[in-house]
């Protein structure tokens, strides 16, 4: 029922309302940042544009799908797109963990006196002595605790761990056609990626409470946040994305063989898991 | 081959006229018109503004601008010049050419291209409007280096996000263009069989995405440190500045290739054509480029050489970027031995193709002197790096596009241009970019450090001869305009092929190319007439 020729849209009425959406999106913010007035509304103007857009521009796409109008081809430019999307954020998560490598291996150690950093040291930040975690010479953000790595990452892990492993019963069950499971599994995942924000919101609410630990905590928060934060921001939007997917099984989407939007989000899903172990290990363990 | 022809799709919908039919297409052919025209805008403006910092250096002293908007200029020439002029035509070049080339209907994700596109505008009113903003555009240079870059007005935010949309607009891009290279060619296009200039594209897309989102990463962190407290650059919280440096530059020595690697492509195409000859050593070439690619992960630190790094780093990096000569001079031998012997004709793209070839060398040389440690400890930030880097950016890079629209226009527009113009075109701007840049490498040796408005009076004579280089040059790119115009307007048609010696899929289409080509894949085999620019 697919069609033999590549399907090509004539026209595209949702890019150009990205755009704009886009443009509203990180125009607000640099005002905002520059202490303008209008800026949160344009954020949030443009926050709004570009959710529209996606309703929109997936709208058409699922129906254009669930009409049979794209063949094996369209979908394996799909699985293109998709894989060159997440290694585009491997590279993006990949600068902020060569920041952390950075800091830990050269910057800090520099500062502190070894290697060619000897004058550094004894010019500038005599005091200083190297060590992880730190908040450098000048103490930053003032003292601060860690969060332990067997605590709360760890049970985080093991949520994540679990939720990687209920996504590929979801897909068994799909591809076994059993919707009522499908449902169920992918509902599971949601919860667990759900009950995962609610644990790293906790642990940032203990961090700054608590433990002093904060964003301006020198090299240590800067790394500490940036990452857990970002990764914190694509759990929140892959949640998003199975609870669409989990709703797409309800209405009776997707069929044993033919399901990219299904594989796709959990493509994403695993990609978040692994970034999360790496930085469990480097983050919390190491 | 049987030509496709536009045999028009029975259920084609009326397409929107207009403003509607640009803002809505999904049309490669009309998308890479979109990308040429905006790049070509760009192109302008950039070179507005390069013009400006010519007037201020024709003679020693502040004349005309004040130092603060001449750092405005320098830093805007270059975010205009690399991320709206260059990475753009490069891209609508490939949207034009590589779904012909391979025979696809279009490319592979129709409506991201369309957005891919649509971004770029808004980036660019949001880059450019900081002008305007009382505290200026941003001066601290297009690398944006900590601390100073944090020190400047409100326009940095702006920089920033515009930096942040180039890079959204530039990954959907590079996507889309290996989604269509790996997914929809021809039946028997087999990898090894695709023209140079897909190659190229492939390579670049995978750069494109392996390094856009390492540099929005950098940028990122310039954001937090400035308004969120962060210390990733800042000693006294334990960063370094000079972090920013080693990140920036991961993104940075790959940019540089993904300027170039599509413009080999080109030559790679050219050359042939106007030899009558199939290239020389097609599989070397896709192994140089690969190689190419591969080192450019490898040797950013040459960037940085004076800031201080241990003694085996600097080495490493010095070792490594001159490794890259081996692939490079790979490719300029390939490109000479393909012209040797052949029956040559000299129309306007083949010069701006031989004077690449000459040109791009010299930029390529100067390049492995500034590898060597010790020699760029004087080198660095001179007028030597300034002429090193313009001579493989413009008669590297902007010369392979000039080359390529000379050696497509008749395929876009179904006229010739004119001919005679295009030679004037061409030898008015080759001689005057040598003008403009060839003196500037003795400026740099001679210790004129760049981005300065002033400069000591020995410097003198050959600014004033580079400038007058400049003004000649930046004139000749309004002729080009005109003949561009000239050319979309009318002038003698064009045949199917074009050009005599011209292989390939693209000259199989009638010329002006149908808004849709091969809507039915068309049978790539040996068979073919084209098979000479295949290997066997
Ligand atoms: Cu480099």
């Amino acid at each position: 029922m697919a069609s033999a020729n590549y399907y090509v849209p004539h026209t595209a009425k949702w890019p150009i309302v990205g755009s704009i959406g886009l443009f509203l999106l990180v125009s607000g913010f640099a005002n905002w940042m520059n202490g303008s007035t209008i800026g949160p509304w344009m954020a949030i103007a443009g926050a709004a544009t570009v959710i529209l857009m996606m309703f929109g521009w997936f709208a058409d796409v699922i129906r254009e799908s669930e009409a049979g109008l794209y063949n094996d081809k369209v979908d394996a430019s799909f699985r293109q797109g998709m894989i060159w999307f997440i290694f585009s954020e491997v590279m993006f998560f990949g600068a902020f963990f060569g920041a952390l490598f950075y800091a830990r291996i050269f910057a800090v150690p520099w500062i502190g006196g070894e290697g060619t950093g000897v004058m550094t040291n004894s010019l500038l930040y005599p005091e200083f002595q190297a060590a992880w975690p730190t908040n450098g010479p000048a103490g930053l953000g003032g003292d601060f605790k860690t969060i332990g790595a067997f605590e709360l990452p760890l049970i985080n892990t093991l949520i994540l761990l679990t939720s990687g492993w209920t996504i590929t019963m979801a897909h068994w069950a799909l591809k076994k056609m059993q919707r009522k499971a499908l449902v169920g599994w992918m509902l599971a995942t949601v919860a667990l990626g759900v009950i995962f924000l609610f644990l790293q919101s906790y642990e940032y609410v203990h961090a700054y409470r608590d433990l002093g630990l904060t964003l301006g905590s020198g090299i240590y928060g800067s790394t500490f946040f940036m990452l857990t934060g970002f990764h914190g921001l694509h759990v929140t939007v892959g949640s998003i994305m199975l609870l669409v997917i989990a709703f797409r099984c309800m209405k009776g989407h997707f069929k044993p063989d033919h399901h990219f939007g299904f594989e796709a989000v959990a493509w994403y899903w695993h990609f978040v898991d692994v970034v999360w172990l790496v930085l469990f290990l480097f983050v919390y363990v190491v | 081959m049987t030509t496709q022809t536009a045999h028009a799709d029975d259920h084609h919908h009326e397409a929107p006229k207009g403003l509607a039919r640009w803002l809505f297409t999904t049309n490669h052919k009309e998308i890479g018109s979109l990308y040429l025209i905006f790049s070509l805008a760009m192109f302008l403006v950039g070179g507005a503004m390069a013009m400006i910092i010519r007037a201020e250096l024709f003679s020693p002293g502040l004349q005309l601008v004040n130092p603060e908007f001449f750092n405005q200029m320098t830093t805007m020439h270059a975010l205009v010049m690399i991320f709206g002029a260059v990475m753009p035509a490069f891209v609508g070049l490939a949207n034009w050419m590589v779904p012909m080339m391979i025979g696809a209907p279009d490319m592979a994700l129709p409506r991201m291209n369309n957005w891919s596109f649509w971004i770029l505008p808004f980036a660019f009113l949001m880059l450019l409007s900081t002008l305007f903003m009382p505290s200026g555009a941003p001066a601290s240079g297009w690398t944006l280096y900590p601390p100073l870059s944090l020190q400047g007005g409100n326009s940095f935010a702006f920089v920033i996000f515009a930096i942040h949309l180039m890079g959204i607009s530039s990954i959907m891009g590079a996507i889309n263009i290996i989604a269509t290279i790996l997914n929809m060619r021809a039946p028997g296009m087999t990898l090894l069989r695709m023209p140079l200039f897909v190659w190229t594209w492939l390579i670049t897309a995978f750069l494109l995405i392996a390094v856009m989102p390492v540099l929005a990463g950098a940028v990122t962190m310039l954001l937090t440190d400035r308004f969120f407290d962060t210390s990733f650059f800042n000693a006294a919280g334990g960063g370094d500045p000079v972090m920013y440096q080693h990140i920036f530059w991961f993104f940075g020595h790959p940019e540089v290739y993904i300027m170039i690697l599509p413009a080999f492509g080109i030559i790679s195409e050219i050359i042939p054509t106007f030899s009558r000859k199939p290239l020389f050593g097609y599989t070397a070439m896709v192994y140089a480029t690969a190689s190419i690619a591969f080192l450019s992960f490898i040797v950013w630190a040459h960037h940085m050489f004076t800031v201080g790094m241990p003694l085996g780093a600097s080495l490493f990096f010095m070792y490594a970027t001159m490794i890259i000569a081996v692939p490079t001079g790979i490719k300029v031998f390939n490109w000479v031995s393909t012209m040797w012997r052949g029956s040559m004709t000299f129309e306007t793209p083949m010069l701006f193709a031989i004077a690449f070839v000459i040109l791009f060398t010299i930029g390529g040389l100067s390049g492995v002197m500034l590898a060597i440690v010790p020699a760029d400890f004087q080198y660095h930030d001179t007028y030597f790096v300034v002429a090193h880097f313009h001579y493989v950016l413009v008669t590297g890079a902007v010369f392979a596009i000039m080359a390529a629209a000379y050696y497509w226009l008749p395929k876009w527009t179904g006229h010739m241009y004119d001919e005679r113009l295009g030679k004037i075109h061409f030898w008015w701007s080759t001689i005057s970019v040598n003008v403009l840049f060839f003196p500037q490498h003795y400026l740099g040796l001679a210790g004129m450090p760049r981005r300065i408005p002033d400069y000591a009076v020995q410097f003198a004579e050959f600014n004033m001869i580079s400038s007058i280089g400049g003004f000649a040059f930046g004139l000749a790119q309004l002729l080009f305009v005109y003949i561009v115009i000239k050319c979309v307007r009318g002038g003698e048609k064009a045949t199917a092929q074009v050009w005599e010696g011209a292989r390939g899929l693209e000259w199989t289409v009638p010329s002006p190319a149908p808004l849709h080509t091969f809507d039915t894949p068309p049978l790539v085999d040996d068979s073919l007439e084209h098979k000479d620019r295949l290997p066997s």
